[in-house]
C-alpha cells in the first residue's frame, strides 16, 4: 500500500487519506460532463463489507454499508453520467479480501461494467466507522482511486456523499457536488394565504429541517460561502428587511438600518460583504455592506429598478438586471458600481442573473410570450443557451462546480384555482437530465452550498 | 318597501293618540263606564305593544374610521395597475380620490399603502414593482393634500395575489394597490 497524500478535514471531523492512486495518465475512462445526455457510464457500485455482529445505533455495521451504497448510487444515478448496474446481475466468486483487493476484472467486464467500487466498513474502538473505498477501471485493470474515512454513525450520509464526490472527481476531472445542502423557501396553504418558511436539506433531500415557522414571510435565501450562514428576506414586523440566519446558533440580525425595504442579498465570494437593493421611495438601486464594519456603499444611482445583483467569483464584477434600457435586461458593471454595461440583447425580459462559481457563464430567466426559461449566457453576453422551459421557471442557482443549476418552476392555475403546485428542479448545463427534487412540502426560492467544508 | 314601513309607523302613532287619550280619560274619573266602549281599543293594542325606539339610536351614530368605512367610500380601497405598470390611469386616480377625500374627513387616521404584483414576473423584480406602485399611490395621495406622515408603504410583490388564477382576468386584479387603514 503506497500512501500518497494525507488530507485532513478538521472541521467537519474527518481525517481521510488517499492510498494507493494512480497517476491519471493510466486511466482509461473518462466521463465527458459536456455530453450528459450521451450513454451514462455503466458502473457496478458494490455493498461496502461490513460485520452482521457489530451493531451501533440504528443497525448493524454491515446495513450502513448497504445504506452508505444505496445513496452512492442514487447520487451517482442522479448525475446523469453513470448508470449503476443492477447487483442481481453481480457474478459472485473467491474470497471477501480477494475481491476487495484484486477483483475478477473479466466477472466485471462480463456483465457490461466499465467500472467498480467496492470497499468495506468496520466499527472502531472509539465508537467510530472506518469506511474504505477503492474505484477500479474494470477495462484498464487497475485502481482509480482509493480513500479512507473515519466518522460516527450518525455522519454517514456524508461519507457516502464523499465517496461519490471522489467517485464524480476521478471520473469526470470536475469536483463534486454531493456533499452539499440546499436552502429554500418551503411554501404550503392557498395562494392568497402562503405559508413561507426557510428549510435546509441536503442536495439529495435528506436531513431536512424547518428553520423558521411560518409567522413571517421570508423569501430568497442565499449561502455564505462558509455554508454556515444565510441571507435573506424577513417580513418581521411587517417590515421588509435584509437578514442574516447562523445555521450553528439558529441566531438571527438585522442587516442594517436603511430607510427603504432591502432585498435581494446574496454574499460576496469571500464572505466578508453582503450585495442588495434598497427600494427607497419608490426606487431601487444597488448596495453593498461589509459586514465587519456595517459600512455601506452605493452602487447604482438610477431611476430604473436595479436588483438581483450577484457578484463574479474574483469579485471584479457584478451582474445585476435593471429597466433602465425601458425593459428589464441584464447589465454588469465594475463592483466598484463604474462602466455599466447590458449584456441581454434577446427578446423578452432578462432576470436574476447568478455568476457561475466557475465564472465562465451567467445563469438567468427569461420570459419572452408567456414562457419562462432558465438560461445562461457567456459574461459578455455572448452564447445564449436555454436549459428550461415552462409556464414559470424562475430563480437558478449554480451547483458548486458549475455543473448543474437548480431552480423552481410553478405550474399555472386552473378556472377553479387548481394547481399552482411549485417544486425545485435540477437541469445540468447541456440542458439535459431536468429532474425533480423531492420535498415535504411546495418549494421556491433554493441556493445551492458550497462544498462543505 | 319605505312606503309600507311608514304606514305601519303611522297607524302605530295613531293607535298610541288613541290609547293615551284612553288613558286620560280614565285617570280624571269623571267619564261614566259604559259596556260599548272597548271594541275600537281591542283591535289597536297589538300595534302599539312593540316600541320603536332602537331605530333611533342607530341612526345617530357617526361615520367610524374603520377598514369597511374606507372600503365601502373607495370601491374597497384598491387601485389597479397595468401589466409591469406603475402609472395612474383615470380609473385608478377616480379611486384614489375617493381615498383621499375619505382621510380629509378622518384626519386622525394613519394608513399602509400595499403594493402588488400578478405572478408574471420575477420574485425581485416584483418587490421592486411593489414598491413604486405603492408610492405612486402615496405620491398621488400626498398631492389631493393627504399628509405624507400618514402613509407608510409596504411592497409585496407576487407574494399576495387576492385571486387565485393563471390567466389575465386573474392578474389585472392583483396587479394593485390595498390602502390599508392602520
Amino acid at each position: 500500500m503506497r500512501l500518497l497524500k494525507i488530507l485532513k478535514l478538521v472541521t467537519a471531523g474527518f481525517a481521510l487519506l488517499t492510498f494507493m492512486a494512480t497517476s491519471p495518465a493510466a486511466a482509461r475512462i473518462v466521463v465527458d460532463v459536456n455530453r450528459g445526455h450521451a450513454d451514462p457510464l455503466p458502473i457496478a457500485i458494490t455493498d461496502l463489507v461490513g460485520s452482521e455482529s457489530d451493531i451501533v445505533s440504528g443497525g448493524s455495521v454491515k446495513n450502513y454499508g448497504q445504506r452508505i451504497a444505496l445513496v452512492i448510487k442514487a447520487n451517482l444515478t442522479r448525475s446523469g453520467l453513470f448508470r449503476s448496474i443492477d447487483p442481481e446481475a453481480f457474478i459472485k466468486s473467491g474470497t471477501i479480501e480477494e475481491n476487495l483487493r484484486n477483483p475478477n476484472f473479466n466477472n466485471w467486464k462480463a456483465i457490461g461494467a466499465h467500472a467498480l467500487m467496492n470497499g468495506s466498513i468496520s466499527l472502531q474502538e472509539d465508537g467510530r466507522l472506518k469506511v474504505e473505498f477503492r474505484l477500479w477501471d474494470v477495462l484498464g485493470t487497475n485502481q482509480m482511486t482509493g480513500l479512507r474515512y473515519f466518522t460516527s454513525p450518525k455522519n454517514w450520509r456524508r461519507i457516502a456523499h464523499l465517496i461519490s464526490d471522489a467517485i464524480y472527481k476521478r471520473m469526470t476531472g470536475e469536483s463534486g457536488y454531493f456533499d452539499t445542502r440546499v436552502v429554500y423557501i418551503s411554501e404550503s396553504g392557498i395562494a392568497t394565504q402562503r405559508v413561507k418558511r426557510l428549510a435546509i436539506m441536503d442536495q439529495d433531500g435528506h436531513n431536512h429541517i424547518f428553520l423558521t415557522n411560518g409567522k413571517n414571510l421570508v423569501l430568497t435565501p442565499r449561502f455564505s460561502p462558509t455554508a454556515q450562514e444565510i441571507t435573506y428576506l424577513s417580513y418581521h414586523n411587517d417590515d421588509p428587511r435584509v437578514y442574516l440566519y447562523n445555521i450553528d446558533s439558529g441566531k438571527q440580525e438585522i442587516l442594517g438600518d436603511f430607510p427603504g425595504m432591502t432585498f435581494a442579498p446574496r454574499f460576496s465570494p469571500d464572505g466578508n460583504k453582503v450585495i442588495m437593493s434598497q427600494a427607497y421611495k419608490g426606487n431601487s438601486d444597488i448596495y453593498v455592506m461589509e459586514l465587519r464594519t456595517r459600512k455601506i456603499q452605493r452602487l447604482t444611482s438610477h431611476t430604473a429598478i436595479d436588483t438581483s445583483p450577484s457578484y463574479s467569483p474574483d469579485s471584479r464584477f457584478v451582474t445585476f438586471n435593471s429597466d433602465r434600457g425601458g425593459s428589464q435586461q441584464i447589465y454588469v458593471m465594475e463592483s466598484s458600481g463604474k462602466n455599466i454595461k447590458r449584456i441581454s440583447f434577446g427578446k423578452g425580459r432578462y432576470s436574476t442573473p447568478v455568476w457561475s462559481p466557475r465564472g465562465d457563464l451567467i445563469a438567468f430567466t427569461r420570459q419572452y410570450k408567456g414562457k419562462f426559461y432558465i438560461g445562461v449566457m457567456r459574461p459578455d453576453g455572448s452564447g445564449e443557451r436555454l436549459l428550461s422551459e415552462s409556464f414559470l421557471d424562475e430563480g437558478p442557482t449554480w451547483s458548486p462546480n458549475g455543473r448543474v443549476i437548480m431552480f423552481f418552476r410553478q405550474q399555472p392555475y386552473d378556472d377553479k384555482g387548481r394547481g399552482g403546485e411549485t417544486q425545485l428542479w435540477t437541469v445540468d448545463l447541456t440542458g439535459y437530465n431536468e429532474r425533480q427534487m423531492i420535498t415535504p412540502l411546495d418549494a421556491s426560492d433554493p441556493a445551492w452550498s458550497p462544498l462543505i467544508r | 318597501m319605505l312606503e309600507k314601513m311608514n304606514s305601519v309607523k303611522y297607524w302605530a302613532l295613531i293607535g298610541s293618540a288613541l290609547l293615551l287619550s284612553a288613558c286620560a280619560n280614565t285617570n280624571t274619573g269623571t267619564v261614566p263606564v259604559t259596556p260599548t266602549e272597548p271594541v275600537a281599543v281591542e283591535t289597536e293594542d297589538p300595534v302599539v305593544a312593540s316600541p320603536p325606539e332602537t331605530v333611533d339610536v342607530e341612526t345617530v351614530m357617526e361615520d367610524p374610521a374603520t377598514q369597511s368605512s374606507l372600503d365601502t367610500a373607495s370601491g374597497n380601497s384598491v387601485a389597479y395597475f397595468g401589466y409591469d405598470r406603475y402609472d395612474l390611469s383615470s380609473d385608478a386616480r377616480a379611486a384614489l380620490q375617493a381615498q383621499a377625500a375619505w382621510l380629509q374627513t378622518h384626519a386622525a387616521v394613519k394608513i399602509t399603502v400595499e403594493g402588488h404584483c400578478d405572478e408574471r414576473g420575477t420574485r425581485e423584480y416584483n418587490l421592486a414593482l411593489g414598491d413604486r406602485r405603492a408610492n405612486s399611490v402615496k405620491n398621488y395621495l400626498v398631492a389631493l393634500g393627504v399628509d405624507p406622515s400618514r402613509i407608510h408603504t409596504v411592497s409585496y410583490g407576487k407574494e399576495r395575489p387576492v385571486v387565485t388564477g393563471s390567466g389575465e382576468a386573474s392578474w389585472s386584479k392583483n396587479r394593485r394597490s390595498y390602502t390599508r387603514v392602520n
